[in-house]
């Protein structure tokens, strides 16, 4: 058959054909838009939203009503995916539960609430947070606390990839992430300060880091309980002793983490460690030619 | 001077009289004998029609007072009729011979890589940053086959699947760059070790060239790449055996078609030894291998080799000319594991002006034609391609990979690291640089070690910065830019040689 | 199979379609149930609509397998006409080379938000036995010639899939919208893979979604290839035409070619895409370094690089896989023998609420369902026919036109 002389049409076939308007596609998920909202029983300072089905945009404006009204609990029923909750949230003395799993960018720029999760979290949770805390009763997913600056994300399971990444301290504001399990490659790429504690508690068989452990990193420190080897560990640390500071420190940090764990912080405590520390804050220094 | 000349100077040595030390220094690192020395005013007495600016003299002298300048005579203003032109035809006059030089091409023909512009990544795919995340470079040259058999693993191989295929012998770069062969006679055997451990260091190869391999080389043969070519200098059984391949040369960029001639004087005690041959009697080498007339007979020749070596890889290295991709073709299916491309810019001791400047294709133009070609008959995957002739920084490589070489050899880039300037008279053999000369007197500058060093920090950057631009493309390996000409745009070239090159223009997305 | 090369200008049929590749970077799901039990495809689409905001309106689809148990044997062609000429002009086509046993509009219902939508047909055919015994080729290389042959050469036609007993169902619009419009809810397969998309440019055509399917495999992919250039050129040595301006397609030929031509066992199939690194080769026992380098150094050109979340779905189940440093996000989860994938968690809850267990893949590491054939069979087998499909049945077993 000879397509060719057909290549280039120019007798037009008609007016282009548009579709009868027809039904509204029915909605059916919390992950579409719509702006129905949801139902909320009071008890003095506790508000509790009924979630199923509302989209992220009501929800969290919702969360802020509540808040604004003046309570300083907030229960979240049935979340399933929803986005940004807790994001950009200011307020101190707040405490949002979530029964469910939410949805990406939780606690994103958020600024002081606790914010507990009773489930596993996805992406982006505490991404540049500035304050407060997160707890993840479950695994969460990968880019948590990119670019956090202070406050503190505790998680029982495990994490995924580029975890910490440029997590960065400055005056007061240390971040701190703990996590209960093991975490994936890239963890605290770039850090620039802040602390990293990784417990490792659920798998002993298997390194609990992946590879390129603290590539990049220039300030703050991590402190591992897995086996390491040489080739898992970025070019700019190194592994070093634990002082007796170190030690304090761990102390300190376990005993706030399991209060939200079922785990007794003497188990974490007589855990061996392996600190991470860069070499220097100029990893780049010789490597141009001007 | 006896006899008057109808050339003038090209350039003029100009000293500052102030500066000048007097420590004579001048006189003995100029391997061309310009400077004498005036004892009645204590200077030094340069006769300027001996000088090639190759600023040995300059980099050396303590007081800095040594500047080289272009003999500045105004002719009058002709288009046609250059003085570089003028200057020839007087030569030929006087002379009645075939001009001679050294180096590559030096005419002012497009530079296509120059008009090749990379990609980058922005938000709809990250770009990578090869400071903190993996970025491999990693080359395999060699013939691979179109797919693999694979059978049920058992306990000893430590997993479901076990590989059934036997593959060739393959070639391990731990980056895409290598250096070009380069005859130890054309160069100084300092120059060799020079190439040889930096090779050795970068865990890359060097090439012998069609000198032989002197037994100073024993230690580095595991990256080393030994010639046979058309006078098959020094090569005997054990010579084939050395190597950890090797590369029959049908040709080079340079001077495609024609052969190579080295004159007697470059012939010392230690070249004759590697050679093979009489100490001072010319060594030409042949335009054709006299054995290989057809396709055909480079079958016999590569298979040959095959046997003598126990199947090591067999590189054959090809001129670029007009018909390259059918003969690229026809080298594939003669045998060849590894094709050598030299494109019309690449460099060589001594070659026939004519010849060098007017002769062969670009090697942009002839990567992408046999690439394509190979693709199209379906056969890329038995060889690997290096591409060679002129190339002089990483951005050239990057292209030359992404128009679809394997891996890039650098000849005068490695010279020039080892402190050449380019002064295109390697073919008279009193490199004041040590580089392209036999004479002890100037060899000894050139330390190996020194130059080992140069080198390793010359590749090193270059893959330092080819590190840097896969980043960018948001690729971690170099097999997905290899042949991905997808990442590059032609900024001001015409259609036809886009079409060629398979690039898109500028503006395209 | 060589033909000359396609110029790069795209042709008339496309030039609705912006000149440029669209990126595809969206939310992508996935479910199999190993058994072969057969569930709804509202399953797949209340998953992929709970995963809105991950497009942008702009594409939806799915595939869907053991969704044609009255007539399993027979390739169905899904296609997709711009005009009732391209309809003509592939009907001639289909019927000088294949053995059309029944033809039918692909059943939809007007939804809000889906607009232009082409002419919709499906075919089920096999290859013409003359035809087939003339080109010598094996039956599914004839099948994918004259896929090729139609999405090149006839202008407006596009052939969405040619699997046995598998469908896909893809549009522009949200999924959800795509869904509805399909009538997802009416079909009911072991397999479903669904995906949304974010495209960059404004695209028209329907053809661009996802997912893109050759024979029986389909796959739909988050991320953008930017290996895309010299995987398209080393798939074209091997005779495939990379027309559709989009570089999932390319992932689509790949699995084709490493999976039925090269016959690779599915684990070294995604070892080929996802490439371990050489730092980590270079650690393991010999016979798994010999195994693991020679597919880097053979198929060196067929790695998949930039961020990518692929699901594949093919008549013996399901792959999922992410690329070798996990730059998109895939989880996936189990509940009995159903496996689920997705690009959120939050997807696979929201059709199954309380998992088994639930899991993030490492790089490069693929999840793998594979469906047993007996269930398959069995599935089929209750399936139940209307009188009119069992008459086409019969008498296309007997060689009869329908």
């Amino acid at each position: 058959m000879n397509v060719d002389s057909r290549a280039v049409r120019k007798v037009p076939t008609g007016p282009a054909r548009k579709g009868p308007t027809g039904i509204e596609p029915a909605r059916i998920t919390a992950g579409q838009p719509g702006a129905e909202r949801g139902h909320v029983r009071r008890m003095g300072h506790k508000s509790i939203i009924d979630c199923a089905r509302i989209y992220y945009k009501t929800l969290n404006q919702q969360i802020r009503e509540e808040i604004e009204r003046g309570a300083n609990e907030i229960v979240l029923e049935g979340v399933r995916g929803q986005r940004y909750i807790g994001t950009g949230l200011a307020y101190p003395d707040v405490t949002v539960v979530v029964n469910g799993v939410p949805g990406n960018d939780l606690a994103a720029f958020m600024d002081g609430p606790t914010l507990i999760v009773n489930d596993g979290a996805q992406d982006g949770v505490a991404n540049t947070m500035n304050s407060g805390l997160v707890v993840v009763h479950g695994h969460a997913g990968d880019v948590l606390g990119y670019g956090m600056r202070g406050g503190a994300v505790y998680v029982q399971g495990d994490v995924g990839y580029r975890v910490g990444i440029h997590m960065k301290a400055f005056g007061d504001s240390v971040p701190l992430i703990v996590i209960g399990g093991r975490a994936r490659d890239f963890l605290g790429e770039y850090m620039a300060g802040g602390e990293i504690l990784l417990l490792g508690l659920h798998d002993l068989r298997k390194p609990a880091v992946g590879s390129y452990l603290g590539t990049g990193m220039h300030g703050g420190v991590m402190y591992v309980r897995s086996p390491i080897n040489r080739h898992q560990l970025g070019k700019e640390v190194q592994i070093e002793e634990l002082a007796s500071s170190d030690y304090e420190r761990i102390r300190t940090i376990a005993n706030d983490y399991c209060r939200y764990m079922e785990i007794n912080p003497d188990d974490i405590v007589s855990l061996p460690f392996l600190k991470i520390r860069p070499h220097t804050f100029r990893p780049y220094g010789r490597m141009y030619a001007y | 001077m006896a006899t008057r000349t109808l050339i003038p100077p090209e350039f003029r040595v100009l000293i500052d009289e102030n500066a000048c030390l007097q420590c004579r220094r001048c006189v003995g690192q100029c391997g061309w004998g310009v400077y004498s020395w005036d004892t009645t005013r204590n200077r030094p007495s340069p006769d300027h029609s001996k000088c090639g600016a190759c600023h040995r003299c300059v980099t050396f002298c303590p007081g800095q007072a040594i500047t080289i300048t272009r003999n500045k005579l105004a002719f009058k203003a002709n288009d046609n009729w250059a003085e570089q032109v003028m200057k020839a035809i007087w030569k030929q006059a006087e002379t009645g011979g075939v001009l001679l030089t050294g180096m590559g091409n030096d005419k002012p023909y497009l530079r296509i890589f120059d008009h090749l512009l990379l990609d980058a990544c922005q938000v709809t795919n990250p770009s990578i940053d090869p400071l903190r995340e993996p970025m491999e470079l990693r080359t395999y040259l060699g013939r691979k086959p179109d797919s693999v058999e694979v059978v049920a693993g058992s306990f000893e191989s430590g997993g479901p699947f076990r590989l059934a295929t036997e593959l060739d012998t393959q070639l391990r770069l731990e980056t895409p760059i290598m250096f070009a062969g380069m005859s130890y006679g054309s160069v100084s055997l300092n120059a060799h070790k020079a190439l040889a451990m930096a090779a050795q260091e970068l865990g890359t190869f060097m090439n012998t060239g069609e000198g032989g391999l002197h037994s100073d080389l024993e230690p580095y043969k595991d990256h080393i790449i030994v010639q046979c070519a058309s006078g098959r200098f020094g090569v005997d059984a054990s010579y084939l055996q050395s190597g950890a391949a090797v590369e029959i040369k049908i040709g080079q960029g340079a001077k495609p078609g024609i052969g190579g001639h080295l004159p007697g004087e470059k012939i010392d005690q230690q070249v004759s030894l590697t050679r093979m041959i009489p100490q001072g009697t010319d060594a030409l080498s042949p335009a054709p291998h006299h054995d290989i007339y057809s396709i055909e007979d480079l079958r016999q020749l590569i298979y040959a080799i095959k046997e003598a070596t126990g199947y090591k890889p067999v590189s054959v290295k090809i001129a670029c000319v007009h018909n390259v991709a059918a003969i690229a073709s026809g080298v594939v299916r003669a045998g060849a594991d590894i094709i050598y491309l030299d494109g019309f810019r690449g460099g060589t001791g001594a070659s026939p002006v004519i010849i060098r400047d007017h002769v062969g294709i670009p090697i942009e133009i002839a990567v992408a034609v046999v690439d394509q070609r190979l693709r199209d008959e379906g056969i890329r995957n038995r060889v690997s391609l290096i591409a060679a002739g002129g190339i002089r920084s990483a951005a050239d490589v990057i292209k030359a990979i992404a128009l679809g070489a394997d891996a890039c050899a650098i000849g005068t880039a490695a010279l020039v690291a080892l402190g050449c300037h380019v002064c295109q008279r390697c073919h008279t053999g009193s490199c004041s640089w040590g580089i392209c000369t036999q004479r002890p007197d100037l060899t000894r500058r050139l330390d190996p070690e020194w130059g080992a060093s140069q080198l390793t920090n010359l590749v090193k950057a270059w893959t330092h910065e080819m590190a840097e631009v896969l980043g960018a493309l948001g690729v971690n390996a170099i097999e997905s830019l290899r042949g991905n000409r997808e990442r590059l745009r032609g900024l001001d070239l015409d259609e036809n040689l886009l079409g060629i090159l398979g690039v898109k223009p500028a503006g395209v997305a | 199979m060589s033909r000359a090369a396609l110029p790069f200008h795209p042709r008339a049929a496309y030039r609705e379609e912006s000149l440029s590749r669209i990126l595809g970077n969206c939310g992508l799901m996935g479910i199999c149930h190993q058994s072969g039990k057969r569930v709804s495809g509202e399953l797949i689409l209340r998953g992929m609509a709970s995963m809105h905001d991950r497009g942008n309106g702009l594409g939806g689809g799915f595939a869907g397998y053991g969704i044609y148990p009255e007539l399993p044997q027979f390739y169905c062609f899904h296609l997709l006409f711009n005009d009732s000429l391209a309809k003509k002009d592939t009907e001639c086509y289909l019927r000088k080379n294949f053995r059309v046993v029944m033809d039918e509009p692909i059943p939809t219902k007007p939804v809000k938000g889906i607009e232009n939508e082409p002419i919709l047909w499906r075919y089920f055919l096999d290859p013409a036995p003359e035809r087939l015994a003339e080109t010598q080729l094996s039956e599914e290389d004839y099948v994918v010639h004259a896929v090729m042959d139609i999405n090149a050469y006839i202008d407006g036609a596009f052939v969405a899939s040619s699997g046995k007993n598998m469908g896909a169902f893809k549009g522009v619009g949200f999924p959800e919208e795509v869904g509805e419009f399909y009538r997802l809810d009416e079909y009911k397969g072991w397999t479903w893979i669904g995906h949304g998309r974010f495209p960059t440019n404004t695209p028209g055509w329907w053809g661009g979604a996802h997912p893109f399917v050759l024979l029986d495999c389909s796959v739909v992919h988050n991320g953008e290839i930017s290996s895309y250039g010299i995987n398209r050129r080393y798939l074209e040595m091997f005779g495939y035409r990379c027309t559709l301006q989009t570089d999932t397609e390319v992932v689509a030929y790949l699995f084709d070619l490493l999976l039925r031509r090269h016959k690779l066992p599915i684990e070294l199939a995604c070892k080929v895409l996802a490439a371990p690194f050489w730092k980590d080769i270079d650690l393991m026992s010999e016979d798994e370094r010999s195994l693991l380098a020679a597919l880097r150094m053979v198929y060196g050109s067929a790695m998949l690089n930039g961020p990518f979340a692929v699901v594949l779905g093919t008549r013996d189940g399901m792959v999922a896989l992410n690329d070798r440093i996990k730059l998109r996000p895939l989880v996936a989860a189990r509940k009995g023998d159903a496996i689920y994938v997705a690009s959120e968690e939050s997807a696979i809850r929201e059709i199954c609420a309380k998992p088994d267990e639930s899991w993030m893949p490492a790089a490069g590491e693929p999840v793998i369902a594979l469906v047993s054939d007996k269930g398959r069979e069995k599935a089929i087998a209750r399936a139940h026919q209307t009188a009119g499909q069992r008459r086409v049945a019969q008498s296309a077993a007997l060689g009869r036109p329908s």
